[in-house]
């Protein structure tokens, strides 16, 4: 089955949902006449990235008529919208959502949410707490966002998941100059990443990144698909906004797993296992009870 | 041997890509810059010139009665090579004026005065031209507090913030400003003689590659020892930046509201561009 998977490597305003919107139904008008049947578009690329304190004032219900509008131009193709979702209990999640055929097929709510550096997205986000494969009309996929893939144990979860593709939008900041590199450090990690979680995991990386800056952060763009032989199939531009879109289709992945098959092998009992008796080791949080001897007389408790 | 890396195609991409995102997203189509005949402010007259159009970015000479000469032939030749529009404003009368009344100011008041004259200056012809102020302060600096704050420190952007001097020696020779004002001796030319490294007491190639090292690469005392700087330039530099962070936050205002400006009154400058 052949399908036809675009990037829209945008640049959005910051905090600005309707400027934003209008961007999105003039790309996704833009990839329905390039032929295009999936378009995965940035992380947060609805709102923009450093919103900070702007969080609750462009957050969306899933019930929003933003929303409806959005299920409304999924008719032409499916796409991945990145956004601020709102839930009934109002917390605020940085969220990727799948639009397919009218309808909202799957969420994903950032994991791992960094608050380190320049990073400060656990202040305003509540944390994600599932990773989970879904069934589009194209093949079984999942939806991961930037900071979720620097941890293993997200692709790990969703190729086991059986995910054949996975999609990950992203709001990658450009960081790190280093000689006789055409991209900053940060491209250069992203793009080592990708390669070999899609040779490793034998599946489909589709990579959007977002360009422009915000407040002198830049944002790297330099969106990519590749392979699960980790062949790049299309890549943009660094740094500029751009589109790019590629005809393939699952057969790859089949016959990179009847050559390679490193997902069969893998012993999920043992990976089960150990990872339950690590958690039981005492520096990893199960709290040791604190035998207080204070009172003179009492003898002490025993060492462990 | 410690190398700061210059990749000199990458960041003059991501710098000229800079000026024109952070310039017009404000609606804004142009800049003004001090051109002191300095390098950084020849860098950064440059970036900009390149990001925006030399029909877009005007180079403000700004000259007292005791800058150096060179000084000014600099600048002129750094309009000449890249076609920016140019003003010249002497400020030798206000600031004797103002000086006439308190003449005992030293060296240093009336350095600093001068600093934030330039800065009205540029403030007053950015609203007059509807244009935005152009950094010109780089990293170097900045950390170590070398610089007038609301003086030479204040701009709308600044693209040489996160350029050591190091960087901006490269960037300068790799996009062509003119040589002689690459390889002259950095000074802020407040008085007579005044040299930067003269004033700071190491040069600006060595407090580099240590502060690339401390700063950019965390290393602890020790680290940075074994590494092979003295201590005791170790223990300057660091005081040099502790000292001097008031220069690079807001001022300090007393909390007495649920929220309060810049603590949880949090937003982008970019906020709704």
């Amino acid at each position: 089955m052949s399908i036809r998977i675009a990037i829209g490597q945008v640049n959005p305003r910051l905090g600005d949902l309707q400027a934003n919107l209008a961007l999105y139904e003039e790309r996704i008008g833009h990839a329905a006449a390039d032929k295009a049947q999936l378009l995965l578009f940035p992380e947060l690329s609805l709102t923009g990235y450093m919103l900070r304190d702007t969080v609750p004032a462009v957050a969306l219900k899933l019930d929003s008529p933003e929303i409806k509008h959005l299920m409304a131009l999924s008719r032409d193709l499916a796409f991945v919208a990145g956004l601020v979702e709102e839930s009934p209990d109002h917390r605020f999640f940085n969220s990727a959502v799948y639009f397919e055929d009218g309808a909202v097929r799957h969420v994903h709510r950032k994991v791992y949410l960094p608050t380190y550096g320049m990073f400060d997205e656990q202040r305003y986000f509540a944390r994600g707490d599932r990773v989970r494969a879904f069934d589009s009309k194209f093949g079984r996929m999942a939806l991961l966002i930037c900071e979720d893939l620097w941890h293993p144990s997200t692709i790990y979860l969703a190729a086991l998941d059986g995910a054949l593709a996975v999609l990950c939008p992203s709001a990658s900041p450009l960081r790190g100059i280093v000689d006789q590199q055409i991209q900053d450090d940060n491209a250069r990690y992203w793009e080592m990443l990708n390669r070999v979680y899609a040779e490793t995991y034998s599946l489909f990386m589709v990579y959007g990144n977002r360009c422009g800056f915000e407040d002198g952060v830049g944002f790297w763009g330099g969106s990519e698909i590749v392979d699960p032989f980790g062949m790049r199939l299309a890549k943009a531009r660094y740094y500029e906004e751009d589109f790019i879109a590629v005809d393939t289709g699952f057969e790859a992945v089949r016959r990179k797993r009847t050559m390679s098959p490193l997902l069969r092998d893998e012993d999920l009992d043992l990976t089960i296992n150990e990872l339950m008796r690590i958690r039981e080791r005492p520096e990893f949080g199960i709290v040791q009870e604190f035998k207080a001897s204070k009172v003179q007389g009492r003898k002490k408790a025993p060492k462990k | 041997m410690i190398q700061i890396p210059t990749n000199t195609a990458l960041l003059r991409q991501i710098l000229v890509a800079f000026v024109r995102n952070e310039v017009r997203k404000t609606g804004l189509a142009r800049v003004v810059v001090g051109l002191s005949g300095g390098v950084d402010s020849a860098l950064s007259a440059m970036l900009a010139a390149e990001a925006l159009g030399p029909e877009n970015v005007l180079g403000v000479l700004m000259p007292y009665k005791s800058s150096n000469p060179d000084s000014q032939a600099h600048a002129e030749r750094v309009v000449q090579k890249s076609g920016i529009k140019s003003l010249l404003v002497e400020i030798t009368a206000q600031i004797d004026d103002y000086f006439m009344r308190f003449p005992d100011a030293d060296a240093r008041r009336r350095g600093n005065k001068m600093a934030r004259e330039r800065m009205t200056i540029l403030y007053d012809q950015s609203m007059s031209w509807n244009a935005l102020v152009l950094g010109t302060s780089n990293k170097t600096e900045l950390l170590l507090g070398y610089g007038t704050l609301y003086g030479d420190m204040a701009s709308a952007i600044n693209p040489l913030g996160d350029l050591y001097k190091t960087q901006v020696w490269a960037l300068s020779e790799a996009i062509g400003v003119p040589q002689e004002i690459v390889v002259k001796e950095p000074s802020a030319d407040l008085w007579s003689g005044q040299t930067d490294e003269g004033e700071l007491g190491f040069t600006y190639r060595e407090v580099d590659k240590l502060l690339y090292l401390m700063v950019d690469q965390r290393y602890t005392k020790a680290e940075l020892a074994a590494a092979g700087f003295p201590e005791r330039f170790i223990d300057d530099i660091a005081a040099r930046i502790m000292n001097s962070q008031f220069k690079r936050r807001l001022p300090v205002i007393a909390k007495v509201s649920q929220r309060t400006i810049d603590r949880d009154f949090r937003y982008s400058r970019d906020w709704g561009k």
